[in-house]
Order: structure tokens, then sequence, then C-alpha cells
């Protein structure tokens, strides 16, 4: 019995290692693949396409109701201390440093990034993949480099929307419905959102892009080596929905990470 | 050039199964397939039909061994020799693997684009040329969900052949199709053949009708293999492995074929056999 579980941890360590040597590999041909040439612009404008423009309307209204939410919450708690005045500061300094970045990965994780593990995923159980690497035909550079740049570039564009249409949003929210007055809420804002704090907004956005899209394309693309997955379209759901899972979950535990190292 | 276009020296594979022990796929295997005809590799199924390909294109690496290619040793080589390696392959797959995402005319015409430098219009002329081959015209725009099984692997033979491969390799090109369909596709390898003048390699189930094309035979069983040059000889083979495998697969086809050549033919090769 004891044989038994000493055998079932080992087994697992092993695989998860093994898991975690394949990703490393794999994000580093993927970014490889971004120099090889000939670089798939036609390619890259169409990922761009889909997750940055592809995702602006629901970019959009989870930035207006969180920054709405904010701005009400907000008002309330600081209306204890008559402390009004500094609601956009607060609602901005929220969104720039946490909740724009982290939100807008989380959202690209469940609308982009599922499609394009599902979308591998299914291109490699049905040999499509092999196909590519048959022809000579490097599938980093073909297939996921493309993504890797269009999700670097595009989740910073979109966490800069996300903040303004949040900012927005909290205005609305804090001086248009409660009467805080505008002038201090921008004010506000303004004297207190620093470089430093736009830099770390940016710098946490690049950083959960390219988790999100790594953890998303490496998942699909491994989808046949996944312990546990099973085979077929079910091994493509499930690895689905633990890509989701696990990106959301590392874009978490990086947002701490870097708040800790950067603050 | 040699006369030799894949040899298997020795070459040994397996994997782990899921109660801890260890499957064997291939033991010590050694076969040569020569340039310019025509080798079938047949076998029940989980003999390690596919995993040889697979082996050939270095999509796996065997547990020991050597695989040459033109008298090349091309096991463990990786990277821009590997694609070297792969281009003179071409490789029709079981279930045609096309991009779905792309349109026909996309499909045929990507190892073009990928792999050349030639200009759209000259790609256009080779890629209509080729459908026009393979009786494609007028499909040209469809989606690889659109069109039927027999359709999808001419595409895919379309899509394989773009680069004028050395080896052609078929994984069950004829799987899942009627036995008119399986004809045609049989005589297109024949006529596409003649005409690029590939080593061919079939990997296939359909016994005995495949080894109308077959210069010799290649049988996986339990790791090991045996060589035929005729259908004739599996035939007439003394190994009980054989026996069952021709019993099983053939069954009463060739039997009744047997019957109506009342041996006159086969004697003669059994003779020849001796």
């Amino acid at each position: 019995m004891q044989g038994n579980l000493l055998i079932r941890l080992g087994a697992t360590s092993l695989s998860v290692l093994q898991d975690l040597g394949r990703m490393g590999i794999f994000l580093f041909q993927a970014l490889r693949g971004l120099f090889r040439t000939p670089f798939r612009f036609g390619e890259f404008v169409k990922q761009m396409h889909f997750i940055g423009a592809g995702s602006f309307a629901v970019i959009f209204f989870t930035a207006a109701s969180t920054g709405m939410v904010l701005g009400l919450q907000g008002y309330y708690s600081m209306h204890k201390f008559g402390a009004e005045g500094m609601l956009g500061s607060a609602v901005a300094l929220t969104l720039i440093m946490e909740l724009g970045p982290v939100l807008t990965a989380l959202m690209v994780a469940g609308r982009a990034g599922s499609a394009m593990c599902a979308e591998l995923g299914i291109m490699r159980i049905s040999e499509q993949i092999d196909a590519l690497d048959c022809m000579a035909v490097d599938p980093f550079r073909y297939l996921i480099s493309p993504k890797f740049l269009a999700a670097i570039l595009s989740v910073p564009l979109l966490t800069v929307l996300f903040d303004v249409v949040g900012i927005g949003g909290g205005y609305i929210a804090g001086v248009k419905l409660m009467g805080v007055n505008g002038g201090s809420y921008l004010e506000g804002m303004r004297s207190s959102v620093t470089n430093h704090d736009l830099q770390l907004g940016l710098i946490k956005s690049f950083v959960f892009g390219l988790l999100v899209i790594w953890i998303c394309t490496g998942r699909g693309y491994f989808v046949h080596l996944i312990r546990g997955a099973g085979f077929g379209a079910e091994s493509v759901s499930r690895v689905t929905t633990q890509a989701v899972v696990l990106s959301s979950i590392s874009v978490l535990v990086f947002d701490y990470l870097l708040t800790a190292v950067l603050l | 050039m040699t006369a030799v276009a894949i040899e298997f020296r020795g070459v040994s594979k397996s994997f782990d199964k899921k109660d801890g022990g260890r499957q064997v796929i291939l033991d010590q295997v050694d076969f040569v397939i020569p340039r310019g005809g025509t080798t079938v590799i047949a076998g029940g199924s989980g003999q390690g039909k596919s995993v040889t390909l697979k082996l050939v294109l270095g999509l796996m690496q065997p547990d020991g061994g050597q695989i040459l290619v033109n008298g090349e040793d091309v096991t463990g080589v990786r990277g821009r020799a590997l694609e070297q390696l792969r281009s003179r392959f071409g490789v029709l797959f079981q279930g045609s693997a096309l991009f779905d995402s792309l349109s026909v005319y996309e499909n045929v015409a990507l190892p073009l684009r990928e792999r050349t430098s030639k200009g759209e219009d000259e790609i256009r002329e080779q890629v209509m040329a080729s459908l026009a081959q393979l009786e494609l015209v007028g499909h040209e725009d469809k989606f690889p969900a659109q069109l039927s099984g027999g359709m999808r692997k001419r595409v895919g033979l379309a899509r394989a052949l773009q680069l004028k491969p050395e080896i052609m390799l078929f994984d069950e090109p004829t799987t899942g199709l009627d036995p008119v369909m399986t004809r045609e596709i049989y005589q297109l390898f024949v006529r596409t053949q003649e005409q690029i003048g590939y080593t061919s390699v079939i990997v296939s189930h359909d016994i005995p009708r495949v080894f109308n094309l077959a210069d010799q035979v290649i049988i996986l069983n339990q790791g090991r293999t045996d060589l035929f040059t005729s259908p004739e000889a599996i035939q007439w083979s003394e190994e009980p492995h054989i026996r069952r495998f021709v019993k099983t697969t053939m069954g009463n086809i060739y039997q009744s074929h047997l019957v109506e050549d009342s041996l006159g033919v086969n004697n003669t090769l059994q003779d020849r056999q001796r």
C-alpha cells in the first residue's frame, strides 16, 4: 500500500516535471519563431483582430461595470470619513495597478485563450500539426508565434482601454449619480497616479498576456501528451477548461508576486 | 543515389503500458525499402504500422537501432536537418489532415507558399494543374468539411505532391472508402507515381486489394517483420502467425481465387519459393 503510494507520488512528480519542461521548451520555441522568416504578418493581423478588436465589447462592459461599482463602493466607504474627494484617486489607482491588468487578462483567457486552446487541440488530434511538421513547415512560426505577438501586444492595449473606461464608469457613478465634485475626482486622480503606477500596470499586463497565451496555446498544442486528459473531443474539452483555469490562477498568483516585487 | 530509399537496422520501439509494463512494438526490426517501387506495410491493428511511419518521419524516435534514408542515418536528427529530411517526403494521412479552416485551394497551395519562393501566379498555375489532374476542379473554394472522404484524400494527395517528394508515405489511404473509391485512389497512386517517380510506402489494412500495387509486402507481427516479394508468397507461407493473418484478412476471397486457379499458377510459385 505504502509502496503504491510512493509509486504514484513519483509518477505524478515526474509527469509534472515533464510537463514543466515541455512548456519551457514550448515558450522558447514560440519566442524563437517570432524571428524566423517569413513572418506571417497576415496571420498576426488576424490574431490581433481576434484577441484585440474581438475583445473590445467584453472589456468595455466589464470595465464600465467594474468602474461604476468601484465608484459606488468607494463613495459609501469614503463618505463615512468625509473623504469623497479621494474617490478619483482610489478608483484610478485600483484600476491601473490591479483590476485593469488582472480582469483584462482573465477576460482574454476566457474569450480568446479558450478558443485558441481548443483550435490547437483539434489541430493536434486531427493530425493537422503533424501535417505541418511533415511538410517541414515550422508549426511555431506558422501557428503559435503570431498568436504570441498578438496577445503580448493586445493585452496591454486592452488594459489601457479597461483603465480608461473604468475611470469613466467611476466618474459616472461617483460624480453624476452620487454627487461627488467632478473637479476633485479628476484632480485627485491626477495628483496621486504616478508614472511608476502606470508602468507597474503595463508590466503586469505584458506578463499576464504572455502567461495567458503561453498556457492556453501550450495546453492545446500538447493535448495528446497530457496525462489523464483522455482522447479525442473529450481531451480537447478537458484541456481547454484546464487551460483557462490554469491561466487564470497563474495571472492571480503572478499579480501578487509582481506587486510584491515591483511596488 | 543508392538503390535503397529507406532502411531499418535493428530498430526497436516500445511504449509504457497503463499497468506499468512495456509494450514492445518493434523488436530489433530490419528491412529495406528499395527506391522507386511500392512497399506495403501490413499487420493487425496495434502492431506498429503507424509507428513505423512516424519513426521514418522523425515524429518519434526509436529506442534503439538506426533508420537510414538514402543511406544517411536519420535517427536523432533535429532542427534544419530534420526539416531537410522531411522535405523529401510527402505524407497522406489517415484522416487526410487537411487544414479545416483553409479552402481546398489554400490547402494545396500551402506547401508552395511556405516552402518555396514562387509568386502567387505561378502557385495558382501549379495548384490548378494538380487539382485538374486529381479531378478536383470546381471544388477549389470549398472547405474540407464540405467534401466527401474520397475527395478529401485526393486533396491530401494533391497537397502532398506539390513539392515533388522522393518518397510518399500513405497511412491507411483507403480506410473508410467504398470499393469503387478505393480503386480510384489506387489508380491515382499509380498514375502520380508514374509521373513523379516517387518511392511509395503504403500502410494498409486493405488486404488483399492493396497487393495489386505492391512490389513487396512487409508484415508486422509481435514486434517482428516478415518480408514477402509477392502476394502469393504470403499465402504459401508456413509460418503459423502469417497463416493466421492470411486467414483473418484474406479469408474466403483468396481461397475461392485459389480454387478457381486450381493451383496451376501457385504451384510454380511454390516451387520458386523453394
